[in-house]
């Protein structure tokens, strides 16, 4: 797209550029500094409130080299959308090419996500000689922290957690200098001015100690369990090998079963103990250092007993602050430089979230010493502050393309592209796991997972998540966006603010959002059928629903079918004992008696009546239910420990078992669009084989619903369908389904960029919000 | 039975029945409405109708309940209750002696409570119009001098009491109705607490709320009060009392005993330094034997009631827009 009537070769032209996207604190103006003077172009380079904004001069050819290399070799953090070219009088003379100051002004640049210290860091960091040796807060304009460190835009030290930091001479000439890498890296330190790590003991009161990280290992390896200030909150950190410290942490977090994720120092080191294919090892080693769920090697219980009981997967991630890496560094005995950074090393710690039971993070010092008594055996703390509270990411990659399970840190708030511009919405996501969702033009910022909303801390935390992306993205939302359900403080919430602000609010029902989220992300327009499989969410009807047929146009849809409905005996109790749904299934099979003979816990009279009379037993499509079902009926799993449990332990029996055969008569089509799956219940119910149970419950229920869909696309004549919804976390389920689709020829669309499950709700509400709206116009 | 109109056989019943049963002067005077002398300070009056199936539960029957009911909502005045009137809606039908033995249930819970019974009216639906009997009762009672209790009266550092277990009324009833067995059977709660409330505004007259948590439970009354307020709460799992076999029969059936109604307990707001005192009093009656602190109100704008639960950690106890849907996705 260059300028009508461009001069010819030799003649010097002056350019004007404005680069959009992720340019801000990612080394851009440095970068193209050396570009330009590579060149030997002249010209300004300098930040504003909408990103970077350059002129250049020079001979047309060096300028389009320049734009091109502007795209194409940016740096690792940068993230170029566009660059748009005016033609400007070319100056008498211009031998130079400068930085220039910051210009605040309306803030549009995105805010960009924290990364893992990059690989020149590292170099320094484990080198005797440099200044920076074993600081665990090196960074430069390639890596490190941003969004958590951010208060306001633009990304200047001034309006971040560097703040309170003067920079002494030699980090300021770094500072200064736009050939370095530390050229206006925010949050660059050192040890002479930047922030330093103390040791607390349990109670918090500091400890003087030669060296933090020395006793701070010394602890772990002691059976310790450390609070560990980290990027976007504290970790609780122990010896995964010490079965006695796991058991500890569980005792203290409340958490019986519930899988921790370790932190192990390289990709050598998981071997022993997992499969790590190759896409496992990108996705583990990119900045954003996810947590990936991998699957286990035979025996992996007895390496980390207790870490992830039964579970056929391990939540697997990779050093990502200096501090991580200097623990491990410190246990391998101070190597000098990187080359142990190859080789396989003995430590591996369990880093769970520091959080009391079910709230969100800790991210203050103090809060630390207070919330988290009698959690932690001592504390690693620093100075800097946590401006903004982020979990780990977790993604799954045993099966296809990865999955977001969790998306947090690294990630967000990385927008989304939407198929087109339209009004800002604000969207409140669900209840749980939720997030929330900003649109501007034609982009959706969904923030970090921000957890369930049943406790005061996380309904402080998504307030101040509003309040903090609305101020650092510069958006006034002409929509607000919330689920169905009137019970969820996210619709309250969304209500609250629509009315102080005088904003109209959109309900979008449940599965609606889980459909329109994928169809968000992968910009389709126009109709796409979609089937939502999930736990629980209020349909338009009053009733729960779960497991649906759609078809969705963007602004509305329709229900086109729904598995057939199984009582949910007490209601969210259901949900967390599978022995209740195994008995609803035997009450619809009219073997209601066998009840009390299966399950011989008390209650099971209890149980069986009140399917017998409807009470507290209200009718739900639930997929995820279905899961339960077949999970009490084959006996894998009575009562959950956790969510999805008795989902993951089914899923990872079938996935021992291996491939196995549909059940011929497992399901039947009805003709008003219900696919019952009852059948195959009964099936299982006199099975006795666990194992192939679990395969056989797979397999027939993917056939199913891949019939289901075909019949529907044939109908409808829509050929593409939309996945979404908490079930299809389930491996199999989802290579199943999306394979027999396509074996007909069907587009299949899935969740990539967010999770299929609740997390991923506050985008598709948003984006029915915004078709909601432009229909009316 | 086909009394209702003003004819001869609705005199019959008022005679027979409720004359005989709450026997007193305005009564019998027989005038359309009742007089009586007026002391001088503040009068409440409260009027709540009584649907209830079954009928008859242990523990009581929509006779007492009616009296209790409507006792107790004056009494959370920290008033003392003096007259009552009632209204009945009979189904065509329904048989005269089980409305003999309700009527002679209020009326003894009414002399019990020392209240008397001063105007009643009775009317009759076609079969199927009615589910056997609805009562109406209205209650008139005297505050005390000194005495200003309301639900906006909650301040930040208040504590919070609760006179004893919850859900055993919601939990009776359904068990009875659903035929439904928990090991022993649960009685209703059911209970007039007007004197309960009367030795604590005597003992402890800076009370700030007092309310009876009854048809949506405690959690519905904390938010209720918080909301009325401007204020937040935060409460403790542990010390809220609940009889194992409420807890088990929660648990079985999925209910959240915070959110199960109550006919006989009240809940009780004051300032700190007065709350061990009162905690003694209420200990002191035999309504409140089991009274507890169960939390405090504190300064929150969203007006949220939290709780601890007695795992550690917190959760919500939300105000609910009609039943509790399921939710987990
Ligand atoms: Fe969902
Ligand atoms: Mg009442
Ligand atoms: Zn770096
Ligand atoms: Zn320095």
């Amino acid at each position: 797209m260059l300028p009508v009537g461009s001069p010819s070769v030799a003649e010097v032209v002056r350019y004007r550029l404005r680069v959009r996207g992720q340019v801000q604190g990612v080394g851009f103006r440095p970068f193209a500094y050396r570009l330009a003077t590579e060149l030997g172009l002249g010209g300004w380079v300098r930040n504003d409130g909408r990103g970077v904004d350059m002129e250049v001069q020079g001979p047309l050819p060096d300028l389009e080299r320049l734009m091109r290399d502007l795209r194409l070799k940016a740096p690792p953090l940068a993230r170029v959308e566009g660059i748009e070219v005016r033609e400007m009088a070319p100056r008498p003379a211009c031998p130079n090419f400068l930085i220039e100051q910051s210009r605040t002004g309306m803030v549009r640049t995105g805010v960009s996500p924290d990364a893992a210290v990059c690989d020149a860091c590292l170099e320094e960091l484990f080198d005797p000689a440099d200044r920076r040796y074993r600081y665990p807060f090196i960074n430069c304009t390639h890596c490190g922290p941003r969004y958590t460190i951010i208060g306001a835009l633009p990304y200047d030290r001034p309006n971040t957690a560097m703040a309170g930091f003067g920079l002494c001479p030699e980090c300021r000439r770094e500072y200064g200098e736009p050939l370095d890498r530390r050229f206006h890296a925010e949050p660059v330190a050192c040890p002479t001015c930047g922030p330093q790590l103390t040791l607390h003991d349990g109670e918090g009161l500091a400890l003087a100690v030669p060296d933090v990280l020395a006793a701070a290992l010394g602890l772990i390896r002691a059976g310790q369990v450390l609070a560990v200030k980290g990027l976007g909150g504290f970790h609780l950190v122990c010896d995964a090998r010490q079965g006695e410290a796991v058991a500890r942490l569980r005792a203290a977090k409340i958490r019986a079963e519930k899988p921790f994720a370790v932190m192990a120092a390289n990709r050598a080191s998981l071997a022993p103990w997992v499969r790590c294919d190759d896409q496992a090892a990108l996705l583990l080693e990119s900045t954003a250092r996810p947590i990936v769920l991998l699957p286990r090697e035979p025996g992996g219980d007895d390496q980390f007993p207790g870490v992830a009981p039964g579970l056929a997967w391990l939540g697997v991630m990779l050093p990502y602050t200096p501090l991580h890496y200097l623990l491990f560094h410190e246990a391998a005995g101070r190597p000098r430089g990187t080359a142990w950074l190859r080789q396989p090393q003995d430590l591996v710690l369990v880093c769970t979230s520091g959080n009391p039971r079910g709230e969100p993070l800790v991210t203050d010092n103090d809060e630390a010493f207070r919330r988290l008594h009698g959690l932690a055996d001592a504390y690693v703390v620093h100075d800097r502050d946590i401006l903004v509270r982020c979990d780990d990411s977790v993604l799954q990659s045993n099966r296809g393309a990865p999955v977001f399970i969790r998306r947090a840190r690294g990630y967000a708030p990385a927008p989304i592209k939407l198929p087109a511009r339209g009004p800002s919405v604000l969207a409140l996501g669900g209840t749980l796991k939720n997030t929330i969702c900003l649109t501007r033009g034609d982009e959706a910022f969904v923030s970090q997972h921000l957890g369930d909303l049943d406790n005061v801390a996380a309904r402080t935390a998504l307030e101040e998540t509003v309040a903090h992306l609305l101020k650092v993205l510069d958006i006034r939302p002409e929509r607000v966006a919330h689920d169905l359900h009137p019970d969820f403080h996210s619709s309250r919430f969304a209500l609250a603010f629509a009315a102080a602000h005088g904003l109209p609010a959109v309900a979008v029902q449940h599965h609606h959002a889980h459909i329109a989220a994928v169809m968000a992300e992968h910009a389709l327009r126009g109709s796409c059928l979609g089937l939502a499989l999930d736990g629980v969410g209020l349909g338009s009807d009053g009733t729960p629903w779960g497991g649906e047929l759609l078809r969705v146009e963007e602004g509305g849809f329709q229900r086109l079918g729904h598995l057939r409905p199984l009582a949910l005996p007490g209601g969210d109790r259901a949900a967390r004992e599978p022995w209740r749904m195994a008995a609803s299934a035997l009450h619809a099979l009219g073997r209601g008696s066998e009840i009390i003979h299966r399950f011989p816990h008390e209650g099971a009279e209890v149980v069986a009546r009140m399917l017998e009379r409807g009470i507290n037993a209200p009718f739900t499509s639930s997929a995820g239910r279905l899961f339960d079902a077949a999970a009490g009926l084959l006996g894998v799993k009575d009562r959950a420990n956790f969510e999805g449990q008795a989902a993951m332990l089914l899923e990872g029996l079938a996935l021992c078992r291996g491939g196995t055969p549909p059940l011929g008569d497992g399901y039947v089509l009805g003709e008003n669009g219900i696919l019952d799956l009852l059948p195959l219940l009964d099936h299982l119910a006199d099975l006795g084989d666990p194992d192939l149970g679990a395969a056989i419950f797979h397999a027939t229920l993917a056939g199913g619903l891949v019939e289901w869909a075909v019949q529907a696309c044939a109908r409808t004549g829509i050929g593409r369908v939309a996945l979404g919804g908490g079930c299809f976390l389930n491996g199999i389920l989802r290579t199943a389904v999306r394979e027999g689709l396509e074996r007909m020829g069907i587009e299949v669309y899935e969740a990539r960029r967010l999770p299929p499950n609740d997390g991923g709700l506050s985008l598709g509400q948003a984006w029915v919000a915004q078709a909601v709206l432009l229909q009316k116009e | 039975m086909t009394h209702g109109s003003g004819g001869r056989a609705s005199a019959q019943l008022v005679e027979e029945l409720f004359l005989r049963a709450f026997d007193n002067d305005w009564l019998r005077s027989l005038n359309d409405q009742a007089c009586f002398l007026v002391s001088s300070g503040r009068m409440v009056a409260a009027t709540d109708s009584h649907v209830v199936s079954p009928l008859f539960f242990p523990g009581g029957d929509i006779g007492c309940l009616s009296v209790h009911g409507t006792i107790n909502d004056v009494a959370m005045a920290g008033a003392k209750p003096l007259y009552l009137t009632a209204g009945f809606i009979l189904e065509e039908g329904f048989p005269l002696s089980d409305l003999r033995r309700i009527v002679d249930s209020m009326a003894a819970a009414a002399r019990e409570a020392d209240v008397a019974v001063i105007a009643g009216d009775t009317k009759v639906v076609e079969q199927g119009k009615g589910d056997g009997v609805f009562i109406t009762t209205t209650g008139i009672g005297v505050v005390p001098e000194g005495v200003h209790i309301s639900g906006d009266r909650a301040r930040p550092g208040d504590r919070i009491l609760l006179s004893g277990t919850i859900g055993d009324h919601g939990v009776a009833i359904m068990s009875l109705r659903e035929d439904l067995r928990f090991g022993t059977t649960v009685a209703s709660d059911t209970a007039a607490l007007h004197g309960l409330v009367a030795t604590m505004v005597e003992m402890v007259p800076d009370i700030h709320c007092l309310r009876d948590p009854t048809r949506g439970g405690l959690a519905t009354t904390l938010n209720e009060i918080a909301q009325q307020s401007g204020v937040g709460m935060r409460i403790r799992e542990a010390p809220i009392p609940v009889l194992s076999q409420v807890k088990a029969a929660c648990e079985f059936l999925g209910l959240d005993p915070l959110y199960v109604a109550n006919e006989g307990k009240l809940v009780a707001i004051c300032p700190p330094e007065v709350a061990e005192r009162l905690l003694a009093v209420m200990r002191a009656h035999p309504l409140g034997a089991d009274a507890a602190i169960i939390g405090e109100v504190v300064d929150d704008n969203h007006h949220f009631v939290e709780m601890e639960t007695a795992f550690g950690g917190w959760r919500m106890v939300d105000w609910l827009t009609g039943e509790q849907l399921p939710r987990i996705c």
